[in-house]
């Protein structure tokens, strides 16, 4: 990410990217400098567990947070463009055109009283003059294209005649009707069955090389990050708290979380008794962010740390190999004992 | 749906022949002595059982039904027939019939203005919630909603009648014969009546407004890039409407039985106001009648409001 940023912007390149929703409990920090970027063509993985910012990161950037509502700051320059700075008016005529978004439900996300040829053909229409019969057709083909069956028949069918796989390829139709250059998918197979799944995140790759669309993939499924994921960027507390390659991420990790993360991960090969490493303790609440490093709480190693650092200072993203970038106060050769400790726990259950 | 509508007359029947009035004595008179008591008892069927009584309502609903045959002076009431006020020396089914149009066109007004202020406002509020501007609507509306009718139309009479003389004093004349006079006199009673509907209305407008737009479907719609006013009205408004419409038709049916304390307030001669006439006077044919009507209302309305559905949401179509 930041060596890019000096020879050349990247097409999208979020940089201290926060939202805060005032509330009547308080402030709540559900994104806090956030930054990364992608080109076009690339598949960025934005992981972490439920509440960690990864949602909301992605609906900033697609200018989905209503304003009304919340702060948000930094940049998020995309293809030339601060996507922070923009009006809603040009936020909205970027939105479903030259970047798009599919959500993780597909039950609910598609309205339940339009037909779904309607639906596609209305998210054209919000962009281009087109006649009606050639938007059927581009819609017709765009079915066609995701995988449904009988595309010219099922036009005319309402949602609920569908079942869940075929509502999320019909997402993505939507979603990438007019070739957005930026795809945003939220979840999409989190409420799917596991084969379907597969199939789902296949569809997606398949369809980002054909209209070389950069892509973030935000899930908490390590395994689909495994299997498509360029780059990968860890979320806790609304942080960043690691970033790399996928190999980084899998064979180098350095952030305690990331490790913890990679162990409460089932393996197949795991001895059946063995039980799954959770991480100890629960993430803490956007309201309240702990001080310093916002994972120390529930971090086995912060007694490792001299003189308190992980309780009472921030940590900043810390280059520790090109492109990987890791937020943690442990000393680098502390980290690496950390990380091999963690990676034989993994390959000795693998035995 | 018919033997529901049975069902209601019988008992109508059957809690008005419980009543301690008695309707024969009314239509006597003063000078009344028992012969002519008894005779008018016998004129009116009232010496009859009560299910005896039922059962000539009903063979007269089909095949009419002469009142007083014995009698020099008989009354022929031909079917559907609704029944005959020897009270007013008309039959039911023509008392009704006179009165029916003012009460539509009461009904009609006061439902397009109130479903039209209630809907829009009811989406303002919501896409300013919790804003002075969602906060004042909802005040209004409680008031709305708690303010009597009466009140609300004496008020209007008062000032805007008689202190303010803006309007002339209500009278009713058909919108074919003199609309001008008909816009003067329906205006208060509309407003009247759609301030009263339209606070409900607002409240489940918003309600359901806010309910709707926290939808993921919504989300969509944005994420497409629709405009946000399509978002509102294409999106949101639609999928919000169901509850909407079950309510509008059924209390649009129910005015159509008549608006009494309106009605009477602003002397409109009207189902409503022919009702309480006729409860004051016992007159049990109109008071039968004008029950079966308003129930055919009711009825007629949910069997449209659930038709209506299938229209709005495809998913309560049948496959066909």
């Amino acid at each position: 990410m930041t060596e890019h940023s000096n020879l050349r912007r990247a097409f999208l390149e979020v940089s201290d990217l926060s939202v805060q929703f005032p509330t009547e409990d308080g402030i709540v920090r559900a994104v806090d400098g956030v930054s990364f970027s992608i080109e076009r063509g690339q598949t960025l993985a934005i992981v972490g567990e439920s509440g960690s910012g990864k949602s909301v990161t992605a609906q900033a950037v697609m200018g989905l947070i209503n304003k009304r509502n919340a702060d948000v700051s930094g940049q998020a320059n995309f293809d030339g463009e601060d996507l922070v700075a923009m009006s809603d008016e040009d936020l909205r005529k970027l939105r479903g055109n030259k970047m798009s978004m599919i959500f993780q439900d597909p039950m609910s996300s598609l309205h339940p009283f339009y037909r779904i040829g309607d639906q596609l053909t209305e998210a054209i229409n919000a962009h281009q003059k087109v006649s009606k019969t050639e938007a059927r057709d581009r819609a017709i083909e765009m079915l066609h294209k995701v995988g449904i069956p009988l595309p010219a028949k099922r036009f005319d069918d309402y949602p609920h005649q569908f079942s869940g796989g075929m509502r999320q390829r019909v997402m993505i139709a939507m979603a990438l009707i007019n070739s957005p250059s930026l795809l945003i998918a939220d979840e999409p197979t989190t409420a799917l069955d596991v084969t379907v799944q597969a199939q789902i995140i296949e569809l997606i790759s398949q369809l980002q090389r054909e209209f070389d669309t950069a892509v973030i993939l935000i899930t908490h499924d390590l395994g689909i990050v495994a299997d498509v994921a360029d780059e990968v960027a860890v979320m806790y507390g609304a942080r960043v708290v690691e970033h790399g390659s996928v190999d980084d991420i899998f064979y180098h990790p350095q952030m305690p979380y990331t490790l913890g993360l990679l162990a409460s991960v089932p393996r197949l090969t795991q001895v059946r008794n063995d039980r799954l490493d959770p991480i100890p303790g629960n993430p803490p609440s956007p309201l309240r962010l702990p001080t310093g490093c916002v994972f120390h709480p529930r971090c086995v190693y912060q007694d490792e740390v001299v003189g308190d650092l992980c309780r009472t200072q921030r940590p900043d993203l810390e280059s520790v190999g090109p492109g990987h970038e890791v937020r943690c106060h442990l000393p680098a050769a502390k980290r690496q004992a950390a990380a091999e400790v963690a990676l034989a726990a993994l390959g000795r259950s693998s035995t | 749906m018919v033997i529901l509508l049975l069902l209601l007359t019988l008992v109508v029947f059957i809690l008005f022949s419980l009543l301690p009035a008695d309707p024969a004595r009314l239509t006597c008179g003063k000078g009344c002595t028992p012969a002519v008591l008894e005779a008018n008892r016998h004129k009116l069927g009232l010496d009859l059982p009560v299910i005896q009584q039922y059962w000539e309502f009903m063979k007269g609903l089909f095949v009419g039904r002469i009142y007083a045959a014995d009698s020099p002076d008989p009354v022929v009431c031909n079917a559907p027939c609704l029944g005959y006020s020897f009270k007013r020396g008309e039959e039911v089914l023509v008392l009704i019939k006179d009165r029916l149009p003012a009460t539509i066109w009461l009904a009609l007004g006061a439902f397009i203005l109130w479903l039209a202020a209630g809907i829009s406002v009811g989406v303002y509020a919501a896409l300013r919630r919790g804003r002075w501007q969602d906060k004042t609507v909802m005040g209004i509306s409680l008031a709305g909603y708690s303010l009597p009718s009466f009140f609300l139309g004496l008020m209007a009479i008062f000032f805007i009648v008689i202190r303010l003389q803006l309007l002339p004093y209500p009278s009713y004349v058909s919108p074919f014969e003199n609309p001008i006079q008909f816009f003067q006199t329906m205006l208060l009673p509309w407003i009247v009546l759609a301030i009263l509907y339209a606070a409900f209305y607002m409240r489940l407008t918003r309600n359901q407004m806010l309910e709707v737009l926290g939808e993921d479907y919504i989300r969509t719609a944005r994420a497409k890039g629709l405009p946000e006013r399509i978002v509102i009205r294409k999106h949101a408004l639609r999928a919000g409407l169901t509850p909407i419409v079950t309510a509008a038709g059924l209390d649009l049916a129910g005015l159509l039985g008549g608006a009494i304390i309106t009605e009477s307030i602003f002397s409109l001669p009207g189902l409503g106001s022919l009702a309480v006439n006729s409860v004051n006077d016992a007159d049990l044919p109109v008071i039968v009648g004008i029950t079966l009507v308003t129930a055919t209302f009711i009825i007629v309305a949910n069997l449209i409001v659930d038709l209506l559905y299938a229209v709005i949401d495809p998913r309560v179509r049948l496959v066909s």
